[in-house]
């Protein structure tokens, strides 16, 4: 009786193991995120998780590696032919998932229609005057002014079939007023490394190999399936249970605890984007303070003796439980144009040294100023400023801060989009990727230059940060394509805005994946998640 | 009888107006859609050109008038989120909301009834105070907690049921189901019992009070001397003259079960309308907001009405009361 029990359990748990083998061979990928893909169109929104959703579906021209380093995808080599013309040729051979060839009539509609109405894109199109067709493998970009990191920017564009958009009626991206079905809001065909079998949005995205990729699959996988689990708490428990494999976003509080599980590794890593804080230097007279006639912050002495009461190694050490990497600067490491010498924080003040800085400045007894943070756009972004009110207030400054939703807060701080006057704020949070090119440039232009609408330089200058010197390098920076002296200007511009104390760049978030133990993928530094690097044991 | 329906369906006019008007006044305060829309660096120009197009420009009565003009016709536009029709992304999410609701409601009801009426019976009975102790935590714990609880039991240590979704479904026409396979029933498992214990526990309660009440009563006396069965009196009497309150109660929490199936919604990631407007609020999703608030608006009004005319089902006084004047 008792053998026979035995036996019987021991075939019982063979089965299992059998069952469990057969399943594993499957090598289903099941993941999650706490929202969906807004959209299967890969021009529909310039934002992360969407463009690295559809690049599993969609090749771009040239592909970025782990190292977020390019390489050749659809177009096997390219180049500038001389400053104001590039080229790219094509990849041969490369059919898209329904069987039709992949030629240069399908790349330049999609850098037409990712330039055109609807598409929201066409920021990586602001250099470029035209693109031709030159034969079948290759085309040829002609610029308005010299632009050295086209390729770059067109890494984030996917390349989609012309047939295919026009057979469905999806020429032009989904454009929000249409009241029709754009086709390709919900479906999506390429070339790229996974086809999508069913799309159910909001519910669940199932994608499989495509077997006619062109290049050799390092993935095992043969099927992915997607789901948005809007609860992080559930997250968390389907991880533990194994109902799903891997989840991209994982609240800094649950870290330590999967840790624990023996059956869940965490990836750790620091983002590219920079959360930093930022000053009106721009008006007469602060919005939100008890200084009248004059503007503290306009006195760098005022921003040296903030900058260096600010412990961003207590705040990485208490609010961030040790997820971020305190920064010297805009930019991130992997982000070209980081200078690595020159990321070093100055020492922090003793509060009777800020203070008679301050006083030096004409506020012995300190000031009163309004601060404007997110609560929950950044990781523990309130959490953070909360922080930094306190280490001030020890030196005087009485900040009162208003932590509000991401669009009320962006709706306070933010440049008006009409005539670029600054907003409602004195002293604010924000957090900056260049995301488009990976480039230093992005964040002179945007957020250090003098804000200028005309020219759409310094348009996330909120504070109105302001330096001539600065511009010149940025606008020279701009066009320069010789390496070493645009490096040697990048180095320059670094140290101007960093001895000025126009921001006190804070932290890189950590971007904190969690896995089962049999997943093997790549986590790379801008966040994107490529399912060509994922592997099932 | 139908004076009494049209002065109703009157007044569910002049409900659905206000709820029209007070959504369409939050929404102006929920900040800034086009943030949500656009990545942080779009160029102002198409910030600009894309508040235009969306009518954001336009001064706030003209948009309100727009915005109920269409909503009568049905019309709520595109979402700002994913540029589908609202209309369509409602359809959709509806089945997985009304089967899960359906199925709470089944288990409140079902599960609910019996266990009043038990401890109605036997009140001092140690198994009636056991059921009393667990409804008290019913009321008390808030449903994301339950829903966590069961998660953690059932899911992770337990690994019986899945932990979120709807597991395998079927789809007919427009409709998709969980009923058709055993994959999906166990989905529906842990969603409805954390939806439905909060109704479980207040029909339970409601019954329990009712049946002391009424078991107190001269004619249940009568009943016992008349030489009945327990069973005749306890449910053919007994239970039958509880019901009007108990009606009352499930008609309108059953209006509140598909309301608040949000939260269940959102714990179980349950592909529903409850979760589809949590997204929409995090994005400030207007037309999405706007069309949800309106259809729930709806829901209860029509619930309500419902149940008014299911009172004259089960009142025999109020029919004839009605009739009388």
């Amino acid at each position: 009786m008792n053998l026979s029990f035995g036996r019987g359990l021991a075939l019982a748990a063979m089965c299992a193991t059998l069952s469990v083998t057969s399943v594993a061979d499957a090598k289903t990928f099941k993941w999650a995120n706490s929202g969906d893909v807004s959209s299967m169109d890969p021009y529909a929104r310039q934002e992360t998780f969407l463009l690295t959703f559809t690049a599993n579906i969609y090749d771009p021209l040239v592909r970025r590696n782990k190292d977020l380093a390019l390489e050749p995808a659809l177009a096997v080599k390219w180049g500038q032919i001389d400053g104001m013309h590039w080229f790219f040729d094509l990849r041969p051979g490369v059919k898209f998932s329904d069987g039709t060839p992949f030629t240069a009539d399908d790349v330049i509609f999609s850098l037409g229609r990712a330039n055109g109405p609807g598409s929201n894109v066409n920021g990586n199109f602001s250099s470029v005057k035209s693109f031709k067709k030159v034969n079948d493998l290759r085309i040829e970009v002609e610029l308005l002014v010299a632009d050295p990191l086209l390729a770059d920017k067109w890494s984030s564009i996917s390349i989609m079939s012309k047939a295919w958009c026009e057979k469905n009626n999806a020429v032009q991206a989904a454009d929000m007023i249409k009241n029709e079905e754009n086709f390709a809001t919900r479906n999506a065909m390429g070339t790229g490394p996974f086809v999508v079998k069913e799309r159910r949005a909001g519910e669940k995205t199932i994608l499989v190999p495509n077997p006619t990729w062109w290049d050799k699959p390092v993935h095992n996988l043969t099927e992915v399936i997607f789901t948005p689990v809007a609860n992080a708490a559930t997250r968390i428990a389907a991880l533990k249970a194994g109902d799903i494999d891997m989840t991209y976003e994982v609240p800094p509080a649950d870290t330590e605890n999967l840790k624990k599980d023996a059956n869940i590794k965490v990836l750790e890593g620091p983002e590219t984007r920079v959360v930093y804080l930022g000053w009106d230097q721009e008006r007469d007279e602060l919005v939100e303070s008890n200084v009248k006639g004059k503007n503290p912050f306009k006195d760098k002495r005022v921003r040296e003796a903030m900058y260096r009461s600010i412990d961003v190694d207590a705040i990485k050490r208490t609010v961030m439980r040790g997820q971020s990497f305190p920064t010297a600067l805009m930019v991130a490491p992997g982000i070209n144009g980081y200078t690595k010498d020159l990321d070093v924080r100055p020492s922090l003040l003793k509060p009777e040294d800020a203070k008679k800085l301050l006083a030096d400045a004409g506020y012995p007894d300190g000031f009163e100023t309004g601060m404007d943070c997110p609560n929950d756009r950044y990781v523990n972004d309130e959490k953070v400023c909360q922080a930094v009110v306190g280490m001030l207030a020890k030196i005087g400054v009485k900040v009162n801060l208003r932590a509000q939703t991401r669009n009320l807060y962006f709706a306070k701080i933010l440049r008006s989009t009409q005539d670029g006057k600054p907003n409602q704020t004195s002293f604010y949070m924000l957090g900056w990727s260049p995301g488009q090119t990976y480039d230093v440039h992005n964040v002179f232009e945007q957020i250090i230059e003098t804000p200028d609408i005309k020219r759409k330089k310094g348009l996330y200058n909120s504070g109105g940060y302001s330096n001539k010197k600065f511009d010149e390098l940025a606008d020279k920076i701009e066009v320069e394509t010789d390496k070493a002296k645009r490096d040697a200007m990048i180095h320059e511009a670094t140290e101007i805005y960093t001895k000025d104390y126009a921001y006190i760049p804070l932290h890189q978030q950590a971007l904190v994946w969690a896995m089962r133990k049999n997943v093997d993928l790549v986590q790379p530094a801008d966040n994107t998640f490529p399912l060509r690097f994922v592997n099932v044991k | 009888m139908l004076a009494f329906i049209l002065r109703r369906l009157a007044q569910s006019i002049a409900v659905l107006l206000t709820v029209g008007l007070v959504s369409f006044f939050l929404f102006r305060y929920v900040g800034d859609p086009i943030n949500s829309m656009v990545g942080q660096d779009t160029p102002a120009a198409e910030r600009e050109a894309l508040k235009e197009k969306l009518g954001l420009n336009d001064p706030a009565p003209v948009q309100f008038i727009h915005f109920i003009g269409n909503a009568a016709r049905g019309r709520f536009g595109l979402s700002y989120r994913t540029s589908e029709p609202v209309n369509r992304l409602i359809l959709e999410r509806m089945p997985a909301t009304l089967e899960l609701s359906l199925c709470a409601a089944v288990f409140a009801l079902f599960v609910g009834i019996p266990m009043g009426v038990y401890t109605g019976l036997y009140p001092r009975h140690w198994s009636s105070r056991l059921f009393q102790a667990i409804s008290l935590v019913g009321v008390s714990l808030p449903t994301f907690l339950i829903g966590i609880l069961l998660i953690l039991l059932f899911a992770v240590i337990l690994h019986w049921l899945p932990s979120f979704g709807r597991g395998q479904t079927s789809t007919f026409g427009w409709w998709t189901t969980n009923f058709t396979s055993w994959k999906g029933l166990q989905a529906l498992i842990l969603p409805s019992i954390t939806l439905g214990l909060f109704q479980l526990t207040l029909i339970m309660r409601l019954v329990r009070s009712e049946m002391l009440e009424v078991m107190r009563t001269d004619y249940i006396k009568f009943a016992r001397a008349r030489g009945l069965t327990n069973r005749a009196i306890n449910f053919g009497h007994a239970l039958k003259n509880t019901l009007v309150p108990v009606i009352t109660v499930t008609g309108l929490q059953l209006g509140s079960l598909i309301a608040f199936a949000l939260v269940t919604e959102t714990v179980f990631a349950w592909p529903g309308v409850g979760q589809l407007f949590i997204q929409s609020v995090q994005f400030a999703d207007i037309p999405v907001m706007a069309a949800y608030l309106m259809l729930i608006g709806l829901l209860f009004v029509l619930i309500n009405l419902v149940v008014d005319l299911l009172y004259f089902v089960v009142d025999p006084r109020l029919r004839t009361v009605r009739t009388g004047h």
